[in-house]
């Protein structure tokens, strides 16, 4: 208590210095536009009003794509101070489009890099206030009743055990899911990492379209296992949810961001909680049950529980690859369209074939047949097809078809009804192989 | 006085000045708050990629595209079969309550009621809850008798979740239907010797035939544009979510998403014509009104058992998510078990709080957009049938055509034609709450619309002609012969307009600029998010449903006593 009060009076001090520097007392209204539940602005803003008397704070609830396209399609009269939110993609659109504001955060103690990625923007736009890592969670009851084994990595989801357990949301929908799938093909290779997601994907029961669709499934136990942002599992496991969480080893911990938009009404307020995030009572918020995220801020976390994840000292962390927030930029667009083309409006197609290799492998483990092997490998080749290169997703002709770009180029309902064909085509000559080593093996 | 005649001498009346006045005053209405908004944006469905040049080739990719086809199938056949079962489910309850005297009918109409008003996120949590591939239902089946039943999959799982969230549009327009038809017509009936099945085929459901339509029309077309339902049920392939998916994913940058409400509201405006079609050159019209609707009839002990015992079975299904979503509101812990682990009322008090300026917000929206839809409900039906006006069938179809676009879109329309303009403080005229009224009640005109054309429909001409020939004029005849008569047909469409606005999400979520102007369906949305908010957002859903089902208790009293008061 004691401590946390010299927080707030130091968190108050900063305040002050802060809007002493620009001359003037911030005050009013702060409107901010956030992705995130109640159960983590209330109380932040709680927080927040109580250090910076005189300042109300607005929140404007919107999931990251709409909180987007509502700060481009007000930018003519722009009434909103802040965007707060996950995923750092849509803080490169916005500052892309020139709508976020420039500023330099005087809030101390916080390093210049979570993992291997570093906390803010180097332009000065926006600013990780929280870290958090992507993984695996799943419901124990269901697990039980189910036996399902512990998962440990991305590949274990493509078990047979697995199939029709498994949830994900879709990344075109989700800017969480998306560096998720992201981390995997920068991890794993772009290759690689498309034959672990569709071999997973074969074992997906649904692919939601909220992100926040997935904990609730797996919470309630109408699915096993959910590939989810770290804190949806930390907070359900604080409101006492039975359920675990793990990161994988090709995962990455990238931080959540707040940035001020560009022609805010109230600029002085926006930088106050900004400087109030940073702050360690801002900070120390973070640890409460409902919210559980991780700080950026080190100095903070001798104040969470023992068996609370720590980036900073945690070697798995270290480990974790770099992400490459420019590759990511560049492709985004492809990469979601592909997810969904050639997965997500394929289920049941890549579902069908998939079963029928998890009983070959089951004939083959019984009695192996090379013929059998052959054939199911040449199944799992033609499901791991891609109709595009990784240069290619990157390429300018691309992306102009998913921007829209002024010069002529191929239109994106082309492109994706290419794309479609190619993914019905292949698992359809897959499943005819699957069936053949199927009738081979046993 | 046949009831089911061709029309000899229909539209005897032509225009008054006065009424060619409302037509421009709605037309102009319409065409600011709904098709400005709408054209801002269905305006990319036409243009070409990144230029404003006129094309079509983004219908021909739509043709071409199998997941479109595939969805524009899907969405008709899932519709179609609605429509089915919703009848199945609405016709046992409007017909035992209105043809008999049935204790308790106002509280039957009431919890009939009650699917409609589900909010949003929150009644597909506590459906899956009971009747999901895990929820209480399967759970117990498994453990009982080691078999499963998928209820939530896929296309079924899609109709019967939306059959049991939309057959109250049958259920009240068919009531309301029921309630107008003259006694003397079923007497006659009766006399000539026809009783029983006989009676209800060839005598009354013709006679209600209209208002059944108007029901089953706004089934079709609020399955065919719905899209949480199947997005929560992950059905992808179907047209709604596809248009909601494309314009929410990507942008403005995509014309499909644009193509395919496009492609909604031609279906829309179709269906609603179809069943105008059905009923054109026929005479619903009766003019006797002192019978004042059908003699309700006492059952025999048998017919009473069975008919309590239907009421109560389709009850219970229909009020199964209800059921689920107070068990939430009072659970602890419900994971993977066919009950909550315990049970606590702490959520209740964590919304207590907010929930009040929730609903005051609320009521205030939703009792505006309901008032706003009458109105042009009444106005536009009467002109349409009352009038010769050219043209006049363009006011039906364009506030038909309300039906069709996805919240979102109007949404969006709305920041985008009216955040330029600001009131004389620099605040945005988007960002006022009217604008949340606006499109609630835009959103929600044809729902009264079709009530209030249905209960015009079955009101003899002969009754006004008689009026004007005492004297009256025709403001006057309006108002003390036309909507008196009308009064059944306009509350239901104030309820169903009000009820459902009351927990309309989509739209909202674009428009709502502060916490303080948040209705309760956004406050739910925003409660619903995380792990520890899903109690306190069911509690806030019980509160809304709650607060909803005593508006709708209240309207049918007020129906049942201005019934009696006219000497039933």
């Amino acid at each position: 208590m004691f401590t946390r009060r010299i927080a707030l009076v130091s968190a108050l001090g900063l305040a002050l210095a802060t809007t002493a520097a620009h001359g003037q007392a911030p005050s009013g209204k702060v409107t901010v536009v956030t992705s995130f539940s109640k159960d983590v602005t209330d109380p932040i803003k709680k927080a927040f009003e109580k250090a910076v008397p005189g300042v109300t704070l607005e929140v404007q609830n919107r999931n990251t794509n709409a909180g987007v396209k509502y700060v481009e399609e007000t930018k003519a009269n722009n009434q909103v101070d802040l965007f707060w939110a996950s995923a750092p993609d849509a803080f490169e659109v916005l500052k892309g489009k020139k709508l976020l504001t420039a500023y330099k955060p005087k809030a101390s103690g916080i390093p210049e890099k979570i993992g291997s990625y570093p906390i803010n923007d180097p332009d000065g736009f926006y600013f990780g206030f929280a870290a958090s890592g992507y993984g695996i969670m799943w419901n124990e009851r269901y697990a039980k009743a189910n036996k399902l084994p512990e998962p440990k990595d991305w590949q274990d989801l493509a078990k047979p055990v697995f199939y029709d357990h498994v949830s994900i949301a879709s990344p075109a929908r989700s800017g969480t899911t998306h560096l998720t799938v992201e981390t995997i093909l920068q991890g794993e290779g772009w290759e690689k990492g498309w034959r672990t997601l569709k071999e997973m994907s074969g074992n997906f029961r649904s692919i939601t379209d909220r992100s926040f669709g997935v904990p609730e499934a797996v919470n309630s136990g109408q699915v096993g296992v959910g590939i989810v942002i770290d804190f949806f599992a930390f907070s359900a496991q604080a409101s006492g949810f039975p359920v675990k969480f793990v990161y994988p080893t090709v995962t990455t911990v990238v931080p959540a961001n707040v940035g001020i938009i560009a022609n805010p009404p109230n600029k002085a307020a926006a930088e106050a909680f900004i400087e109030f995030l940073l702050s360690p009572a801002g900070q120390e918020v973070l640890l409460e049950p409902g919210i559980r995220r991780l700080p950026v801020n080190p100095a903070v976390y001798a104040k969470a529980g023992a068996d609370y994840p720590n980036p900073f000292t945690d070697p798995r962390f270290q480990k974790m690859i770099g992400f490459d927030v420019d590759k990511s930029e560049a492709r985004t667009a492809v990469v979601d369209t592909l997810f969904d083309q050639l997965i997500s409006f394929q289920l049941d197609a890549l579902k069908g074939v998939t079963k029928t290799l998890h009983e070959v492998d089951a004939a083959l483990a019984k009695k192996p047949n090379a013929q059998a092997k052959a054939l199911a490998d040449e199944a799992r080749t033609l499901i791991a097809a891609l109709p595009v290169t990784e240069a290619q997703a990157a390429s300018p002709e691309l992306r102009g078809a998913f921007t829209g770009a002024k010069e002529k180029g191929a239109r994106q309902a082309e492109v994706e009804s290419q794309w479609a064909s190619f993914a019905r085509d292949n698992y359809a000559k897959a499943k005819a192989k699957a069936e053949e080593a199927l009738k081979a093996a046993r | 006085m046949t009831a089911v005649s061709p029309l000899p001498r229909a539209r005897t009346f032509s225009a008054t000045p006065g009424q060619i006045a409302l037509a421009l005053a709605i037309a102009v209405f319409l065409l600011v708050f709904l098709m400005l908004p709408v054209a801002t944006v269905i305006y990319v469905a036409f243009t070409e990629k990144g230029t404003s040049t006129f094309t079509l080739v983004n219908f021909y990719d739509f043709a071409r595209t199998e997941l479109f086809m595939r969805s524009l199938w899907n969405s008709f056949y899932v519709s179609a079969m609605s429509v089915v079962w919703a009848s199945v489910l609405a016709l046992p309850l409007a017909y035992l309550t209105t043809r008999f005297a049935f204790r308790g009918a106002a509280v039957v109409q009431t919890l009939g009621f009650l699917p409609l008003i589900m909010p949003p996120f929150v009644g597909a949590v506590a459906m899956q809850l009971f009747f999901g591939r895990n929820g209480s239902v399967n759970l117990l089946l498994d453990d009982w008798f080691g078999f499963k039943i998928d209820f939530m999959e896929g296309l079924n799982g899609v109709i019967f979740v939306q059959s049991v969230h939309y057959f109250p549009f049958i259920l009240i327009n068919l009531s309301a239907a029921l309630r107008n038809i003259d006694r003397a017509m079923e007497e006659a009936a009766q006399n000539l010797g026809s009783s029983g099945f006989r009676l209800f085929r060839r005598i009354v459901f013709p006679l209600a035939l209209p208002g059944y339509l108007a029901g089953a029309s706004l089934v079709f077309v609020k399955v065919f544009d719905d899209l949480a339902t199947p997005l929560l049920l992950n059905v992808k392939d179907m047209l709604a979510p596809q248009a909601y998916l494309r314009v929410t994913s990507i942008g403005i940058a995509d014309p499909m998403g644009y193509v395919i409400s496009v492609v909604l509201i031609v279906a829309s405006v179709l269906a609603m014509w179809l069943s105008a079609l059905a009923l054109k050159g026929r005479d619903y019209a009766t003019t006797q009104r002192g019978g004042g609707g059908l003699a309700q009839r006492v059952m025999r002990p048998h017919e009473a058992v069975l008919g309590y015992g239907v009421v109560i079975l389709i009850l219970a299904l229909v009020l199964a998510p209800h059921l689920g979503l107070l068990l939430l509101s009072f659970a602890t812990i419900w994971s993977f078990s066919p009950l909550p682990d315990a049970y606590t009322v702490a959520h209740y008090g964590r919304v207590f709080g907010e929930s009040s300026l929730y609903i005051k917000n609320t009521l205030i929206y939703a009792a505006l957009a309901g008032g706003i839809d009458v109105v042009l409900g009444v106005a536009i039906a009467y002109l349409m049938l009352r009038t010769k006006l050219i043209g006049r069938e363009w006011l039906d179809w364009m506030a038909s055509a309300a039906l069709a676009i996805p919240g979102v879109v109007l949404g969006i329309g709305y920041l985008r034609t009216f955040y330029g303009i600001t009131l004389p403080d620099g605040t945005p005229l988007a960002a006022l709450w009217i604008t949340i009224v606006l499109a609630l009640a835009i959103r929600r005109l044809p729902y009264a619309l079709r009530a209030c054309h249905a209960a015009l429909q079955q009101i003899s001409v002969s009754l006004e002609e008689a009026a004007e020939n005492l004297g009256a004029t025709k403001a006057r005849t309006v108002r003390r012969i036309v909507v008196p008569l009308m009064t059944g047909g306009i509350l239901a469409g104030f309820v169903t307009s009000f009820a459902t606005a009351a927990v309309e999400l989509s739209a909202t979520l674009m428009l709502v600029q502060s916490n303080s102007d948040a209705p309760l369906a956004y406050g739910l949305y925003v409660f619903i998010q995380s792990a520890a908010g899903r109690g306190p957002g069911a509690a806030l859903g019980v509160v809304a449903v709650l607060l909803v089902a005593a508006c709708t208790f209240f309207s049918h009293l007020i129906v049942e006593r201005s019934q009696k008061a006219r000497g039933l």
